[in-house]
């Protein structure tokens, strides 16, 4: 029987020709991936394990990005735990405050991360490479500690589902849009255990920026992964974005799922009719399309995060922000991904008009995406935002309310003070 | 055993343990707010031995081990629960927390209800309404990390089995 994509790297990747879905294999690991939060844990359960090098310093990518530059003193000490680990194991992907980014837009950007790759992080966003075709998934800090001393990690082989894409976008509707509307529709756990597999002849209407994003938001719907084919789009990418370490040798292989592959289910999903959605409190499968959002009025707006905080988002909100100012109730805050976007965003002039508008441009940082600094929501408030979770408390106080929605709908709730459409600005 | 602390359904992480006590990854320290933002009396009513019952989709959203770490200092015994997140599902196993799937034993355990379980055969049973529930067994993959004390021990074993 023949294999999906992610099968078909997993047997590469566990020395054997064929696996089924079910199977438990020990596959082995390109990058292994921890951050400022996950990886004092990890620490400690690698010297639980008698480990005394990592499998390979090349391959172990630490980025502090969570609660840094640091919030206070105890995030201080977690910083300074990953960054002693680095020195004592000579770990050459650590990335230092003033040179970091929020590790998911950061590792592909930095060439870190290619396709046919196999991928641990201990953070369950790490999904995001599969944009990439590469079949990475997140784990904990137990399997991260197990990562760094073997080189290895278990899986159980996933089954999948088809996402059969056609049809092109709509003017402003981008990757969150498509992957909100897929999560409202299988719901929160509609692929839990499983591949998403994208395929169909609208990915090749889909910049990267859009398929991060949606591989990104894979685990909101439970999936182990979300992957894509490569195309000339990905191989484009990575040409433009060459590893920045030479000790990693890093080797571009593209898989293909098998002609006879046997998924679960196949859902065909027509781009063009997809609209601007945003999700409601307080689960990501609450979306609606925007229009039945208008009027909501929020106290605050973010945008950035692993999910949108590439340099496509930042041009979708500079260009509806260009010339207006933030609605008088509203603080606006925007964090691009990485240092490069930021310098992007200074080299565009995007900045400037984030900043004129009203609106407050930070370094990059995780910080509001899990309530943890630079815009936490008190008890009451409302967040309209380009994150990925809006569970009770995720931004902060247990009483506030988290909407999720695309760069164009922020901007555009910005400005109004109330959830807006972007094209009727 | 002990008494049940009955939840919904999509129980998240930021639930078991919200990211603003993120800042220590002390078991301990991580249980005095177990549960807090989902169930204010939790943590003052815990007792070892109790265990937590719930519906579909438990642990989902972030892969914080703190998570079950937090659930397991806290006293809990055992989760049981319709279906679990795969990200919890295996950092309860890597971390020795028992999780049990068993939709029939969720419907038949109301809060506050006497349960006692038996990891060897899977059986729960509702000590206070004398019902009993078959859960589903672990995959032998599974049980065979439990049996070495979860993955730190299975992976030192493997490292000195590795002459590393
Ligand atoms: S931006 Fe948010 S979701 Fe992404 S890695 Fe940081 S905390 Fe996690």
């Amino acid at each position: 029987m023949g294999m999906t994509m992610t099968q078909k790297i997993l047997a590469a990747h566990a020395g054997r020709a064929n696996v089924e879905a079910g199977d438990y294999i020990e596959a082995d690991l390109d990058v292994v991936l921890g951050n400022d939060i996950t990886t004092p844990s990890a620490i400690r359960e690698y010297r639980g394990m008698g480990a005394s090098r990592v499998y390979d310093p090349h391959k172990v990518v630490l980025i502090p990005d969570h609660f840094a530059p640091n919030k206070d003193i105890q995030a201080a000490a977690q910083c300074a735990e990953v960054r002693g680990f680095v020195k004592e194991q000579g770990i050459s992907n650590y990335y230092e405050v003033g040179r970091m980014g929020i590790e998911h837009v950061l590792l592909p950007e930095q060439g870190l991360v290619t396709a046919g790759d196999v991928i641990i992080g201990a953070d369950s966003h790490t999904c995001t490479y599969g944009a990439l075709g590469a079949f990475s998934t997140g784990v904990g800090s137990t399997d991260m500690a197990a990562g760094m001393a073997r080189g290895k990690a278990w899986f159980r082989v996933p089954p999948a589902i088809r996402f059969e894409l056609t049809g092109k976008p709509g003017p402003m509707v981008g990757g969150k849009d498509i992957i909100l509307s897929i999560i409202g529709k299988i719901g929160v756990e509609g692929a839990q255990y499983k591949s998403m597999e994208f395929t169909g002849p609208g990915i090749a209407n889909l910049s990267m920026d859009d398929r991060f994003t949606i591989a990104n938001m894979a685990i909101e719907a439970g999936a182990k992964n979300g992957i894509f084919p490569v195309d000339d789009v990905t191989k484009a990418y990575v040409e433009a974005h060459p590893c920045v370490n030479p000790d990693m040798k890093k080797e571009f292989r593209a898989f293909e799922a098998d002609p006879d592959a046997c998924y679960e289910q196949t859902i065909e999903i027509d781009l063009s009719e997809i609209d601007l959605t945003v999700a409601f409190p307080h689960l990501p499968e609450n979306t609606h399309p925007v229009g039945e959002a208008k009027g909501i009025a929020v106290d605050q707006v973010v945008i950035g995060s692993c999910t949108n905080g590439r340099i496509e988002d930042m041009e979708a909100a500079a260009k509806i922000l260009k010339g207006r100012r933030v609605a008088p109730s509203v603080r606006l805050i925007v964090i691009p991904g990485t240092q490069q976007v930021y310098l992007e965003c200074i080299k565009q002039g995007w900045a400037q008009i984030f900043v004129e508008a009203g609106g407050v441009f930070s370094t990059p940082t995780c910080g509001p995406c899990l309530g943890g600094h630079t815009g936490v929501l008190g008890d009451g408030e409302v967040a309209l935002s380009t994150t990925n979770r809006n569970f009770v408390g995720r931004m902060g106080h247990p009483g506030s309310k988290i909407y999720l929605a695309g760069p164009a709908v922020a901007a555009a709730t910005a400005v109004v003070g109330t959830i807006a459409d972007p094209r009727e600005l | 055993m002990g008494k049940a602390f009955v939840y919904g359904d999509h129980v998240d992480t930021d639930g078991i343990i919200p990211a603003r006590h993120l800042l220590t990854s002390d078991p301990d320290r991580l249980a005095e707010h177990c549960m807090e933002d989902l169930d204010a009396e939790f943590v003052g009513r815990v007792e070892a031995g109790d265990v937590i019952v719930a519906g579909r989709n438990f642990g989902c959203g972030s892969s914080r081990e703190h998570a079950p770490v937090a659930i397991k200092a806290s006293g809990i015994r055992c989760v049981i629960a319709t279906s679990f997140a795969r990200i919890f599902y295996r950092n309860s196993f890597n971390i020795g927390l028992p999780i049990l799937e068993c939709p029939e034993a969720v419907a038949g355990i109301s809060s506050g209800d006497a349960v006692h379980v038996d990891f060897q055969t899977g059986v729960i049973e509702n000590e206070t309404t004398g019902k009993t529930f078959q859960a589903r067994p672990f995959p032998p993959f599974l049980l065979q990390m439990v049996d070495s004390g979860g993955l730190t021990n299975y992976v030192k074993q493997a490292l000195e089995q590795e002459g590393k």
